[in-house]
């Protein structure tokens, strides 16, 4: 950040807005369904591993929960245009807390491990960083979640859960070509060069 | 209202990638109707941010009414309104009342003054009808109104516009222009539709980061439309 | 924008908050009323509430629908593993909450519940949470959604115009492209009207 550009907590407001409004309209690209159809992959689901890997682990996981916060209040922004208070009652709560917590760690560590100095952003890493925060992560809450939510001892809801591993993995490579590719259109993404004082900015 | 812009120079960005867009810029201002002309990237915008402190000078001082906007930025907004090129990016809530009463909040105005003030500028850009629809599903030309309502609630003492008609159709365009002459207050007006000069006091032209001319706008566009047709260096 | 259903009904006039309330604490019982008489009360309860507030079926069968696949699938795996009595607790408590809260939505704008969202979040102050940065939040969020639904509309239709394929790389990578640059101009705005003053 240079001294001469103030505008940096309003920009993170917008850019937090933002990233939830583009999850939103992932939401709505028709999913395409390899194998059969038997794995639906939503563009949706690659949200939390986008915002993350994009906007850092701080205002990426911001824009989830604001994201969860917008659904939570009756808009019906969840793939297949489900919303309200009632998504939260349901058996993947898990997940959904899971972009929470899978967009701060792959924002942690595409920050740390996958952008060059120079704002490059490296494939190979950028995979894995997604398949750790993004794939292995959210399902260590979400299948918790579900035997939680439906009475089933974890050893059902990981076998239930194991049909969409291939899709999830397919979503993290996905995720790291749309990242390197927004990388280098777009300047200023990454890490800042210099260590901030303490922003108060997310809400 | 007086703009003092003092030795002002700008560069975005350090290091391999810095650029420099303003140079020794230095210009008073008092004149009601300023206009702002030149060349794709020649400094305009930047010139514009200067004026409310959205932008620092890397060298030099920007004052409004003695206010400089390093060290009073806050005192400098609450006087300079802001009007941008795109709408959709400066009308920042969902409908269009609430937007237009957002520039009201943390001012310390009691509710039913924010409600009579939200009202009258509704009433006074046509969009009394559309106060509880959603911003989005407002016309270009309805939207731009919208955010200049937004901005005119708050009373400016000087409005700076950044090409406020670029996006919009030539009727919608007339009738933003119309808007603007009427208002009260100063306004600093940078466009690329030069007709819209045609009555200001006073028209700058920036070329490379410089202003190359200041003077009435007939001087001032002919200036520009010459600069413009010669050849490239 | 909302799957908020306009209506004059009781559940309607409850003030927002109220029904919130209601719903937590009605979670929390959920854990007390594992039985097969406090299950039918509670699922009586969300069946009663939504008649009342006259919930249209087809928008609320709608928001309904993926749930309902896993209920009944699991209802039949607890049947088999666990018995009837069993399947019928844990698939009804969970269709009851899941009822209870899609009611709550469908009767509840969604300005209600973002003021009630401020106003519960005023004791957050204390830790640093403030809760009108919080309602500005999620105000920019509900215009940002139509905004960049727009900006997806565009892409999707240059992406066609030059003959492109469904490419989600072709899609996305402009997309949030422009998204980022429209955020960039709306955090200008924001500070031209003095949010970081
Ligand atoms: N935030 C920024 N970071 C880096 N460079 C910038 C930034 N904003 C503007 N520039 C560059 O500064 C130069 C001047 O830009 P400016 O927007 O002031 O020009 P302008 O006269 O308004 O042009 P236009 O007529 O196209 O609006 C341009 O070359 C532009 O690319
Ligand atoms: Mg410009």
């Amino acid at each position: 950040m240079t001294p001469t550009s103030p505008a940096r907590p309003a920009r993170d407001l917008a850019l937090v807005a933002t990233m939830a409004g583009l999850m939103a309209a992932l939401g709505l690209v028709p999913a395409i369904a390899p194998f059969g159809g038997a794995v639906p992959i939503t563009a949706q689901s690659m949200g939390a591993m986008l915002a993350g890997a994009l906007l850092g682990p701080r205002l990426g996981s911001a824009s989830m929960a604001l994201f969860l916060g917008l659904v939570a209040l009756g808009l019906p922004l969840l793939s297949g245009g489900r919303g309200g208070l009632g998504a939260f009652a349901g058996p993947s709560i898990g997940y959904l807390v899971g972009f929470v917590a899978g967009a701060f760690v792959v924002g942690w560590l595409t920050h740390r491990l996958a952008v060059r100095p120079g704002g490059r952003y490296v494939l190979a890493t950028g995979i894995v960083v997604n398949v750790v925060g993004g794939v292995a992560l959210l399902y260590l809450l979400g299948v918790p979640a579900t035997a939680w939510r439906a009475d089933l001892s974890l050893g059902t809801a990981t076998v239930a859960a194991l049909a969409f591993v291939p899709g999830d993995l397919i979503k993290a490579v996905v995720a790291a070509v749309i990242a390197r590719g927004v990388y280098a259109a777009y300047p200023g993404l990454g890490p800042a060069p210099r260590p901030r004082p303490r922003a108060a900015a997310d809400a | 209202m007086l703009i003092e812009v003092d030795g002002v120079s700008h560069t975005y960005g350090d290091g391999p990638l810095a650029r420099t867009v303003l140079r020794d810029v230095s210009v008073r201002m008092t004149e009601h109707r300023i206009g702002v002309i030149g060349a794709n990237g020649s400094g305009k915008s930047t010139f514009a941010r200067l004026l409310n402190g959205l932008v620092l000078p890397t060298a030099g001082t920007v004052r409004v009414d003695g206010h400089d906007t390093r060290t009073d930025g806050r005192a400098v907004r609450r006087r300079v309104g802001f009007c941008f090129t795109d709408p959709d990016a400066q009308i920042v809530m969902p409908t269009v009342r609430e937007d237009v009463a957002f520039g009201l909040r943390r001012r310390g105005l009691a509710k039913h003054e924010v409600a009579a003030r939200v009202g009258a500028a509704l009433a006074a850009y046509d969009l009394a009808g559309h106060a509880d629809h959603p911003a989005h599903l407002l016309s270009g030309g309805q939207k731009q109104l919208l955010a200049l309502a937004s901005v005119l609630v708050t009373e400016p003492a000087l409005l700076v516009m950044d090409e406020p008609t670029t996006l919009l159709d030539l009727r919608n365009a007339r009738r933003v222009a119309r808007v603007v002459a009427d208002l009260p207050m100063p306004v600093v007006l940078l466009t690329h539709h030069l007709d819209l000069l045609a009555d200001f006091d006073r028209v700058l032209v920036f070329e490379a980061g410089r202003i190359v001319h200041d003077g009435p706008p007939a001087e001032a566009v002919a200036t520009y439309r010459d600069l413009m047709t010669r050849d490239q260096p | 924008m909302g799957l908020f259903h306009p209506g004059t009904s009781l559940v309607h006039r409850v003030p927002a908050g109220v029904k919130l309330a209601a719903l937590c604490a009605a979670g929390i019982g959920s854990v007390f009323a594992a039985t097969p008489v406090g299950v039918s009360a509670y699922l009586a309860a969300a069946v009663l509430v939504l008649v009342v507030a006259r919930v249209p079926g087809r928008a609320l069968v709608r928001q309904l629908r993926p749930v309902l696949v896993f209920v009944v699938v699991l209802a039949v795996f607890h049947a088999l593993v666990s018995g009837p009595g069993r399947a019928y607790v844990v698939v009804g408590m969970l269709l009851a909450l899941v009822l209870l809260a899609t009611a709550l939505t469908m009767t509840t704008p969604t300005s209600a519940l973002v003021d009630v969202v401020v106003r519960v979040a005023g004791p957050l102050r204390r830790v640093g949470v403030d809760p009108e940065r919080l309602g500005l939040l999620l105000a920019l969020g509900l215009r940002a959604i139509p905004v960049v639904l727009g900006l997806a509309g565009e892409v999707r239709d240059a992406q066609r115009a030059r003959g492109l394929g469904a490419s989600p790389r072709a899609f996305a990578v402009p997309l949030i492209v422009r998204s980022l640059r429209h955020a960039d101009r709306v955090g200008e705005a924001l500070a031209a009207r003095g949010i970081d003053d």
